[in-house]
């Protein structure tokens, strides 16, 4: 074990990764020598060559394209996108192309060994530009699995199966947790199962549920609870697609309430799926409705950033609307 | 739509393979590296006055760039973009066009925004996110815009102004107003899709835009040399059937009289122009950056001695219209307006938190307007949690 913040868990991952299997390569705007603008490619240059670890032209749309092209190919490419708010361009390559290479084909092709990195999320002055969380536009893209992890430890297991699942992986990494969340993570490689939650805290009262850095929100909230005397069981999806519907099934019918706690704005982030899903299985368990913490239906903006993030406060406060509903 | 100036295919039985670098552009230079005339070259005709409007401008960008790039250092704002060793390209464009030309820039123009007349103070309110920024303080700093000046608000995502540049110029063009739009970019933003859809179309429509690349030579960490295989971006415009300048975009009156003739085609030969400046970004990318990891000082000192404001200046001595002193005397004034201006932007309060549902659509949806009551009715309960806004919502 060793002291790992959540950049240099990934590095780790992509060490590994690219040591066990030669046709995994690393590539975006900024991977090579200088190893990233979040540094989180530093050193696999100078270790795996230039062929295996490079810069790109500034073209999202090219990274992925050319990415779809190497794993059809039979390679295992991991493209960084510098930035969730940049992946746009690549839209066309992800939803139409990597997403539907093997079902329209009937299996003749696949990209399954694509695997594409990009930081996520806001709380880091970033306005509009660098705070977005964009998971629920392309969760509604069968075809393709999205990984969110929490902290090092998760980010570390789940970037290892993202890289060798045989099918292409839009891992969104939680930015402001980079250097933020610091853990024990192991040195040598270990996984942790795609499409599977973590109950993260046991509990009776209410079921908390989130992904990613919001994970770390919630636990704030539930601390702040827990002085109420609310015991709340807290639930990270780690996958937004395929997510864990039993998981979160048989808490709620446990608790018998449901708190999403999001980043994204409210209206169809990706706790709507959730609550409509879970209204459906558990709904003579619910003793209230679905509730939800999110971001306002505003662009993410600067000056407003923490009036607009959807924070501890904000999330206690929902998880009181469902208990005293 | 065909051009009839299409050159015809002639057929040939013999196989030509055209060279990869069969279009070579030279570079226009007029001052040399000393601030010296290049020998039989014809200056553009240039006034005093507008000369010493350029040359204050150059120096007013140099210290509002060294200062917020410390205002940031000292936590005071949380990000800057500097344009140092780049103002000419920025300043001698914007310079050569006319104050109804649309201006369309990427984040390191802010050279051409002052030259407009944007104030030290709207610098600041905007750098700060206080209520007093057009912009309603929710971009991050310096992505300034104004339409008063004919100067569209800067997005962060690289290269989307370009196609935009082409639709606004043909709606000019359909206005009959004779007027075009400059549009700039990076040498890294020209490898985005858009820079291609967007002289492509501009080509096609023969929209009057001036596409202006500056090519610093560097995408955050990555040199030209990893951005692109071929000689630039200036022969590009050539696959597009688009004239192209190459220029010396450290030398001020070459800058101007490029854009100046660029300006002339677009709107009396109306078609669309490509212009390369070829500079060096002095600085790092951002108050993110470190170019240390990247890129040496023996190259940095290579371009530091072919400074653009040291060369116009020694240009503007030669004429007699500049000395040592007034010029020290003018970046003084420039240091003092800077601080004063950035002490009072400081003071000034955040946007009222109603903004924060304003102007994404005309006026706010009816869910809008719920989560902005919920929002107040949250502040009034953890003001300490919300310190920018709860003054406000009492």
């Amino acid at each position: 074990m060793a002291k790992m913040n959540l950049l240099q868990a990934v590095n780790s991952a992509l060490d590994i990764a690219m040591a066990k299997n030669d046709k995994v390569s690393v590539f975006g705007e900024d991977v090579g020598h200088f190893g990233g603008v979040f540094r989180a490619t530093s050193g696999l240059q100078e270790k795996y060559g230039r062929e295996r670890c490079f810069n790109t032209p500034l073209v999202e749309q090219g990274i992925i394209g050319f990415a779809n092209g190497l794993a059809a190919q039979g390679s295992f490419p991991v493209a960084e996108i510098q930035f969730g708010d940049y992946i746009f361009p690549a839209f066309d390559q992800i939803v139409n192309e990597t997403a539907k290479f093997r079902y329209r084909s009937g299996n003749e092709f696949n990209v399954g060994g694509l695997t594409i990195r990009t930081p996520y999320g806001g709380g880091i002055h970033g306005g509009h530009y660098h705070s977005q969380s964009p998971e629920a536009y392309f969760a509604h893209t069968p075809g393709l699995k999205i990984v969110m992890p929490r902290n090092p430890y998760q980010a570390k297991g789940l970037l290892l199966s993202a890289i060798f699942d045989p099918n292409p992986v839009l891992f969104l990494e939680p930015k402001r947790l980079y250097r933020a969340a610091v853990g024990e993570v192991p040195e040598d490689e270990y996984t942790l199962p795609l499409g599977k939650a973590e109950v993260v805290k046991e509990g009776t009262d209410v079921t908390i549920v989130g992904w990613g850095a919001q994970v770390e929100v919630i636990e704030k909230a539930v601390a702040l609870a827990e002085k109420d005397g609310v015991n709340a069981e807290i639930i990270d999806l780690r996958s937004i697609l395929p997510w864990d519907v039993d998981t979160v099934a048989e808490s709620v019918m446990k608790t018998g309430r449901l708190v999403v706690s999001q980043e994204a704005p409210h209206t169809m982030a990706f706790g709507s799926e959730v609550a409509a899903t879970i209204q459906e299985k558990c709904f003579l368990y619910l003793e209230s409705p679905v509730m939800r913490a999110s971001g306002i239906d505003t662009p993410y903006p600067l000056a407003h950033e923490k009036e607009y993030f959807s924070d501890h406060l904000k999330t206690y406060e929902a998880i009181k609307r469902s208990l005293n509903y | 739509m065909a051009k009839e100036t299409t050159p015809k295919t002639q057929i040939t039985s013999e196989l030509t393979v055209i060279p990869a670098h069969a279009v070579n552009i030279p570079m226009f230079q007029l001052l040399k590296e000393d601030g010296t005339v290049h020998k039989g070259a014809a200056l553009p005709e240039i006034d005093k006055e507008l000369a010493l409007k350029m040359f204050n401008t150059m120096q007013f960008i140099r210290l509002l760039d060294e200062r917020m790039f410390a205002a940031q250092r000292q936590g005071r704002i949380s990000f800057y973009l500097s344009s140092l060793g780049e103002e000419a390209a920025s300043i001698g464009s914007a310079a050569a066009i006319d104050f109804n030309d649309m201006i369309m820039s990427q984040y390191r123009e802010q050279g051409a925004l002052a030259f407009r007349g944007f104030t030290v103070d709207d610098f600041m309110n905007q750098l700060f996110s206080n209520e007093l920024d057009l912009g309603k303080g929710r971009q991050m700093p310096v992505h300034y815009g104004s339409a008063a000046l004919n100067f569209m608000t800067i997005s962060s995502p690289l290269g989307t102004q370009i196609p935009q540049a082409a639709g606004y110029a043909y709606g000019q063009k359909l206005d009959g107003n004779k007027n075009c739009t400059l549009v700039y970019f990076g040498e890294g933003a020209a490898s985005e899709g858009d820079f291609h859809a967007g002289l492509n179309m501009a080509a096609v429509y023969k929209a009057p835009v001036i596409f202006f690349c500056r090519n610093n030579g560097y995408a955050i960490s990555t040199p030209a040399t990893e951005q692109f295989a071929g000689d630039g971006i200036a022969p590009r415009a050539t696959g597009y059937g688009m004239k192209a300048i190459r220029v010396d975009g450290n030398d001020i009156l070459a800058v101007y009289q490029a854009t100046q003739e660029a300006r002339r085609i677009a709107l009396e030969e109306g078609e669309p122009v490509l212009i390369e400046a070829m500079s060096y970004r002095m600085a790092g990318h951002s108050t993110s950056d470190d170019p240390s990891g990247y890129r040496t000082k023996e190259e940095e000192a290579k371009w530091r001695v072919k400074d653009p404001m040291a060369r116009f200046q020694k240009w503007l001595e030669g004429k007699g219209w500049m000395t040592e002193e007034a010029a020290a005397e003018q970046m003084e004034a420039h240091k003092k307006a800077v601080l004063a201006a950035l002490k009072k932007a400081e003071t000034v309060p955040a946007p009222h938190i109603d903004e924060i549902i304003t102007d994404v659509y005309d006026t706010p949806t009816q869910l809008q307007k719920e989560q902005l009551e919920a929002l107040k009715e949250h502040i009034r309960k953890y003001p300490d949690a919300y310190p920018a806004t709860a003054a406000g919502v009492k």
